[in-house]
């Protein structure tokens, strides 16, 4: 057991950054209360030659960016080591490199600070396999050097009564690129804070990001992008799906163009599809520009129902309306899905897909 | 031998400020191998047929009866209508996102058709018809309808007409928006469904060009939400001198 001892303001609900999070579901990982075991759950599933994976204790680790986040300052000061995945500079990967987290229990909180390391002009696919029964919260950062290249691929598959809190913190030097596809199904509560600092110039980043949520689950997804450099491009696409009662979805797109950052190139979109009535999605595109000197800024937000008119379209081809309402949705989802490129995990996702949207019925 | 039975239809359009009358009692009969063409000035109801009779949730049916071969297509769900063998070529195709044109043909023919069709043989006619109308290959991997022109859409809603062999087909300005080249490849496309399935179709257009490839058997103007005149081929030709000044007014 850890011993918490730094008196942290824990969040009343009251804060910008945890107006829509339904606190009294987080079993206590904001306000201190959660009893935290001393499991250590990911690990390396397949790796390649040219990477390592090691437990690194806290001290010797490099000390991360700061945050103002309590749940990452307490997972900070309880774990007392950080997995970090390092990927030697000018290695290309071919294949992808798979960490997994399963199935480790939710009789008390697991803190974990991950660590992701591309070297200048490393090449890498990681993809991060969540599934079973889930306490967590989770702090990763990912570092990539001039020139370096990440697909960062995340699966939040968790059973039902899950709970995840998690940081995904990426610091992009010059020339890098960074991008990542946010994959959330499952789990009772999925709270992800996707963030990019840019640092050096030329550097890009893509955010894209599926949800479903059904009856009862809560999932946020957070973004924020600051570019602080000049001639960084960043994108951002999230596309949430909504069915059955209390369902609820939070996607809060933050942009911060400051000053010195001329020649930005920025765009985000955030589309969700109600399936049902009793759903919500709340959905809040957000650009701050100290800047006019940029090539791009805009945002776009859409919440809307079944296109009437696809779906006759669809059903006037003979296509029943189980089926047709099935089409739409998957290739609602496909344009990001398709983006993982793992055929088996496409596929896995698409069926779960159809089953929720079997499970909301028409 | 198949009868499409339009008889004293009567159709309202839901607005926010209520239903309004737009079909004001049609009769109309289309069996196989007949060509029907309905000309009309905008705004008249003629879409409003089309779309009616393949069920369009839009729609409320407020008089009448259409039936297909002695059964009522009102109470059947639209897809059940284009079982019962009902086709609608639209005159704005709808675009579906992250939809190919290739799965969209396989799960329409195989519900059509009650199993999936052999995939070697099937690959076959989509590539004949797609090259019957001089659509490229690549077509089948884009998604439905989704940034094609305004005339590849007609084209990909003729291929789906040859594929998906109805009984009737209602073609709802397929016509409009195509070069003259492409007029007449969507036409043969029509005459081939038409020799291949003894089609009966109900033909809607402005123009009498598109009539020079598909002869119309019947010619029927349409006007103020009903038909008000019925006559042959030279009906047609009459209308595109004269226009519809005759029939319009009250
Ligand atoms: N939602 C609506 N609210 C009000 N009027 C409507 C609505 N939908 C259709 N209408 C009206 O119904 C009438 C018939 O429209 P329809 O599309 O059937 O005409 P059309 O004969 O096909 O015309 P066109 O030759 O221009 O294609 C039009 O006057 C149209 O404005
Ligand atoms: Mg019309």
């Amino acid at each position: 057991m850890s011993l918490l001892t730094t008196n942290y303001l824990s969040p009343t609900g009251r804060e910008e950054a945890w107006r829509f999070t339904p606190l009294k579901r987080l079993g206590g990982l904001h306000d201190g209360t959660a009893k935290v075991g001393e499991r250590e759950s990911l690990s390396l599933k397949s790796g390649a030659s040219g990477v390592s994976f090691e437990r690194i204790s806290r001290d010797l680790a490099p000390s991360p960016t700061e945050t103002d986040d309590v749940v990452m300052q307490r997972v900070r000061e309880g774990a007392h080591n950080v997995a970090t995945l390092t990927i030697a500079a000018n290695t290309e990967v071919a294949e992808a490199i798979t960490l997994s987290r399963s199935a480790h229990g939710l009789d008390s909180a697991e803190f974990s600070r991950v660590r992701i390391e591309l070297g200048a002009h490393a090449r890498a696919t990681v993809i991060m396999e969540n599934t079973g029964d889930a306490f967590l919260a989770e702090d990763v950062e990912f570092a990539l050097a001039p020139g370096s290249n990440l697909t960062f691929v995340s699966l939040q598959e968790w059973n039902t009564g899950s709970t995840h809190l998690a940081k995904h913190h990426a610091i992009v030097d010059r020339d890098a690129t960074f991008k990542s596809i946010t994959v959330t199904v499952g789990g009772s509560l999925v709270r992800l804070l996707p963030s990019v600092e840019f640092i050096g110039q030329g550097a890009s980043c893509e955010l894209l990001g599926v949800y479903f949520a059904t009856e009862g689950q809560f999932f946020e997804h957070r973004m924020f992008v600051d570019h602080k450099v000049p001639n960084a491009k960043s994108r951002v696409n999230y596309k949430g799906a909504l069915a059955g009662q209390g369902a609820h979805t939070v996607w809060i797109g933050d942009v911060f163009i400051r000053a010195a950052a001329e020649g930005t190139d920025t765009y985000e979109l955030n589309r969700n599809l109600l399936l049902s009535d009793g759903a919500r999605a709340d959905s809040v595109p957000n650009l701050e520009i100290e800047t006019g000197e940029i090539v791009g800024a805009g945002h776009a937000s859409t919440t809307g129902r079944f296109d009437d008119e696809q779906l006759f379209y669809l059903m006037s081809r003979g296509i029943e309306l189980a089926d047709a309402r099935r089409l739409v949705v998957r290739g609602f989802f496909n344009e990001i899905v398709t983006e993982i490129g793992d055929a088996v995990i496409q596929d896995r996702l698409m069926d779960r897909i159809d089953n929720e949207l079997a499970k909301a019925g028409s | 031998m198949s009868t499409l039975e339009i008889r004293g239809l009567q159709v309202s359009v839901n607005t926010d400020a209520g239903a309004v009358e737009i079909l004001k009692g049609v009769d109309l009969t289309i069996k196989s191998g007949e060509t029907h063409a309905i000309m009309g000035p905008n705004g008249s109801g003629k879409s409003t047929l089309a779309y009616s009779i393949a069920g369009h949730p839009k729609y409320s049916i407020t008089g009448g009866t259409v039936t297909l071969d002695g059964v009522d297509l009102l109470e059947m769900t639209v897809d059940e209508r284009a079982k019962a063998g009902l086709f609608l070529a639209m005159q704005y195709p709808v675009e579906v996102p992250g939809v190919s044109v290739s799965n969209f043909l396989r799960t329409a023919v195989t519900a059509l058709r009650g199993e999936a069709p052999k995939l070697r043989t099937w690959t076959g006619e989509v590539k004949d018809a797609m090259e019957a109308l001089k659509m490229d290959p690549a077509f089948a991997t884009r998604n439905v309808n989704e940034g094609f022109s305004g005339g590849e859409k007609k084209r990909h809603e003729i291929m789906q007409l040859e594929l998906l062999k109805p009984k009737i087909a209602i073609l709802d300005e397929t016509d409009s928006g195509l070069d003259v080249d492409a007029l007449r490849i969507v036409s043969e496309g029509v005459v081939r469904a038409k020799e291949a399935n003894n089609l009966g179709v109900l033909l809607i257009t402005h123009y009498t060009r598109i009539l020079r490839y598909i002869k119309p058997d019947f010619v029927h103007v349409f006007a103020n939400g009903k038909i008000v005149e019925e006559g042959g081929a030279e009906l047609a030709e009459k209308l595109e001198a004269n226009g519809y000044a005759e029939y319009v007014g009250s």
